[in-house]
């Protein structure tokens, strides 16, 4: 008997922690690699893996508080929205380390207007945010392409080199994300905007009855994804030696998966910081690991997908349980 | 069954013709509407029905004043030929949308079958007709791990898009490959009078009407995307209704990829990728919603044939290239916000 409460209890403290899953898995794919080529290269792999995963994060953070606000609420524009941020940086930066202020400054006013625009559509046009971010992307892309055709502009000094540098083996971009994590987390915790998205996120009613301004806190939520995914972008352009329109690709995928494999509920409501870093250093790994392996382009893509649906099975698995649990 | 059509009534938005005769059926004496003051109630839902057909009309009409050549059987095949696969998929992306999921596979999956019918089917065809069979299982099989596990379905499909993707550069790592004769002599058929693609575009937007709005089954499917308690209540297993959405989806991006090759004659792994985002916004052109169940097909199809025709408008007023993809996004906010103000005049009234 007290065997089995003791069982209970510590089943019931892993579902409280699903974040872990995500470090799990990154250190099985750590270990997997490791295995495969016999330790070969093992500091690089993590130093990779700290700046790699930081663009993940960075956009995966913007989306988790977008998708903490409940069903429904998501951010298509990401990709778009780190095209446009990263051309506009290497525009106005101009090469020259006194513009970069100016250029940071005009990137947070980007991600800023494009969130709110994100939240204008939704909210004057009553439409669901997946199609409203999605239209607004097609029109942000459409400028991104006009307005970044030029050559390909190289970022400025002080850019690339906190964008690729490191201190004490650490790259400075990984602790720019921590401390973009604690600020979030503190958001989350700490703020009446944070308390209001989770409120939203569990029930939205609820949340309207008990005084909650509940559209302000959406728009809230849509810009501050707006701004992390175009400081994404200012970050990709200068760790990449320059902006491109195809950049920011892969964060659509990207940024929803971090946010899922990191225990986020997609129902909303409950949110989940450290799970963020942790998938997005788990996605790394994983691509790498199949590079490692010397595989084709081809089945490579698909041992990706195959793997993202298992993992994104085993998480929501233990969810499921703790639901039925309660 | 009369019990389950009243409960949709309610949320069924589909057709006037359908939401007619629900209501008809649910108030005992069947009275004329016209006149009626349930009549003023469906003033929103008439508006709104017909507004995917207003915006096509309009677009036509802008193409024949730029371009009045356009108007003539060789114009109209021109500019719809690409109409026919672009409609199956959006019909294939309604199914997925009726029960409230989303497929962001789609255009991965389109170009998948189309790399299949470019090499296996047209070498050895019995293989490559199972492959395809193969493909609708897997959809079924993605609709039941959806259900079971309580997955989000567009996280799911993003890794399955993935899958897709590589599959088809398995198959054919360079662009290449040659449709089936059998099946460009198919789509190139020259119809009176009429263009092919319209008549296609036409026997499509009725069959699956028929399927999903006027059948039984077909309201059993709406109605487990529109009030799944209910319709799980009624003994209608959810289970089935998702999984047999899923298998439709398959089914159409199937024909969507035949199609697509037949008409194109050879394929290449990222043949329809763009079919994703214009398949969604089609469904949604044509007056579909993301919650409820609510789909219209032939909303959908005509959904598909006005973005098609955007694309032909925008190349007639010659808007640089660069700007085509927001152009579209333009569009499709223009008719969005038309949409929520019809909405709003039939709440006036």
């Amino acid at each position: 008997m007290n065997r089995l409460m003791q069982a209970t209890l510590n089943r019931q403290a892993w579902a409280a922690r699903p974040w872990i899953w995500s470090y799990v898995a990154a250190v099985l794919v750590l270990i997997a690699t490791w295995s495969f080529t016999g330790g070969a290269g093992a500091g690089e792999l993590l130093s990779g893996a700290l700046s790699f995963s930081a663009f993940f994060a960075v956009a995966g953070l913007g989306q988790m508080l977008v998708i903490t606000t409940g069903p429904g609420n998501i951010d298509l524009s990401i990709p778009a929205n780190i095209a446009l941020s990263g051309a506009l940086a290497m525009k106005v930066m101009n090469q020259q380390d006194s513009l970069i202020g100016l250029g940071v400054l005009a990137v947070v006013g980007c991600g800023l207007s494009i969130g709110l625009f994100n939240y204008v559509l939704i909210r004057l046009l009553r439409i669901p945010p997946i199609i409203a971010t999605l239209s607004s992307s097609f029109l942000v892309l459409s400028v991104a392409i006009v307005y970044g055709r030029s050559v390909r502009i190289q970022p400025p000094e002080g850019v690339y080199q906190f964008a690729t540098g490191k201190v004490l083996g650490v790259p400075w971009v990984a602790l720019l994300v921590m401390l973009l994590a604690l600020m979030m987390a503190i958001l989350l915790k700490r703020t009446r905007l944070g308390w209001g998205a989770l409120a939203i996120g569990q029930n939205p009613r609820a949340a309207a009855l008990a005084g909650i301004p509940v559209e302000r806190i959406r728009c809230c939520v849509y810009m501050v994804s707006g701004l992390m995914a175009s400081l994404c972008g200012l970050l990709l352009a200068g760790f990449s030696g320059g902006a491109s329109l195809s950049m920011g690709e892969e964060y659509l995928l990207a940024s929803i998966a971090v946010v899922v494999i990191g225990g986020t509920s997609v129902g909303g409501g409950c949110s989940n910081v450290p799970g963020v870093w942790g998938a997005s250093i788990f996605l790394y790994l994983l691509v790498s690991m199949l590079n490692t392996f010397g595989l084709g382009a081809g089945v490579r893509m698909i041992l990706t997908g195959c793997i993202i649906i298992a993992v994104i099975t085993a998480v929501s698995g233990s969810a499921v349980s703790q639901a039925k649990a309660r | 069954m009369l019990s389950q059509r009243s409960i949709l009534s309610s949320s069924s938005s589909s057709s006037s013709a359908s939401a007619s005769a629900a209501t008809s059926s649910s108030t005992s004496p069947p009275t004329s509407l016209v006149g009626s003051p349930e009549w003023r109630a469906h003033i929103p839902r008439l508006l709104r029905t017909l507004l995917p057909a207003f915006s096509l009309t309009l677009l036509l009409l802008a193409i024949f004043v730029m371009q009045p050549r356009a108007m003539s059987y060789f114009g109209l095949n021109l500019m719809l030929n690409l109409a026919v696969p672009i409609a199956l998929a959006t019909i294939a992306q309604m199914m997925v949308i009726a029960i409230n999921d989303l497929d962001l596979s789609l255009g991965a999956f389109i170009s998948f079958v189309a790399c299949v019918a470019a090499t296996w089917l047209n070498t050895h065809p019995v293989a490559g007709a199972l492959a395809l069979l193969a493909c609708v299982g897997i959809y079924a099989l993605l609709g039941a791990l959806i259900h079971l596990r309580q997955l989000p379905a567009i996280v799911v499909t993003l890794g399955m898009s993935f899958v897709w993707s590589g599959a088809a550069i398995l198959l054919l790592p360079s662009p290449g490959g040659s449709a089936p004769d059998w099946l460009r002599t198919l789509v190139s058929i020259k119809t009176p009078w009429v263009p092919l693609a319209i008549v296609a575009s036409v026997v499509l937007a009725l069959l699956v009407h028929l399927l999903m709005v006027r059948s039984t089954l077909g309201v059993r499917l709406r109605g487990a995307g529109g009030n799944a308690q209910a319709v799980a209540k009624s003994g209608v297993s959810l289970f089935k209704a998702r999984v047999t959405l899923y298998a439709f989806a398959g089914v159409f991006g199937v024909l969507a990829g035949l199609c697509l090759v037949g008409l194109t004659t050879s394929a290449d792994a990222g043949i329809a990728m763009r079919y994703t985002l214009l398949s969604i916004a089609g469904v949604i052109l044509g007056g579909g919603e993301f919650v409820g169940g609510r789909i219209a097909p032939i909303g959908a199809v005509l959904g598909a044939l006005t973005l098609v025709l955007a694309g032909s408008l925008l190349s007639f007023i010659h808007i640089a290239p660069d700007w085509q993809i927001g152009a579209q996004g333009a569009i499709l906010i223009i008719v969005l916000a038309l949409r929520t103000l019809a909405n709003r005049i039939g709440a006036r009234s």
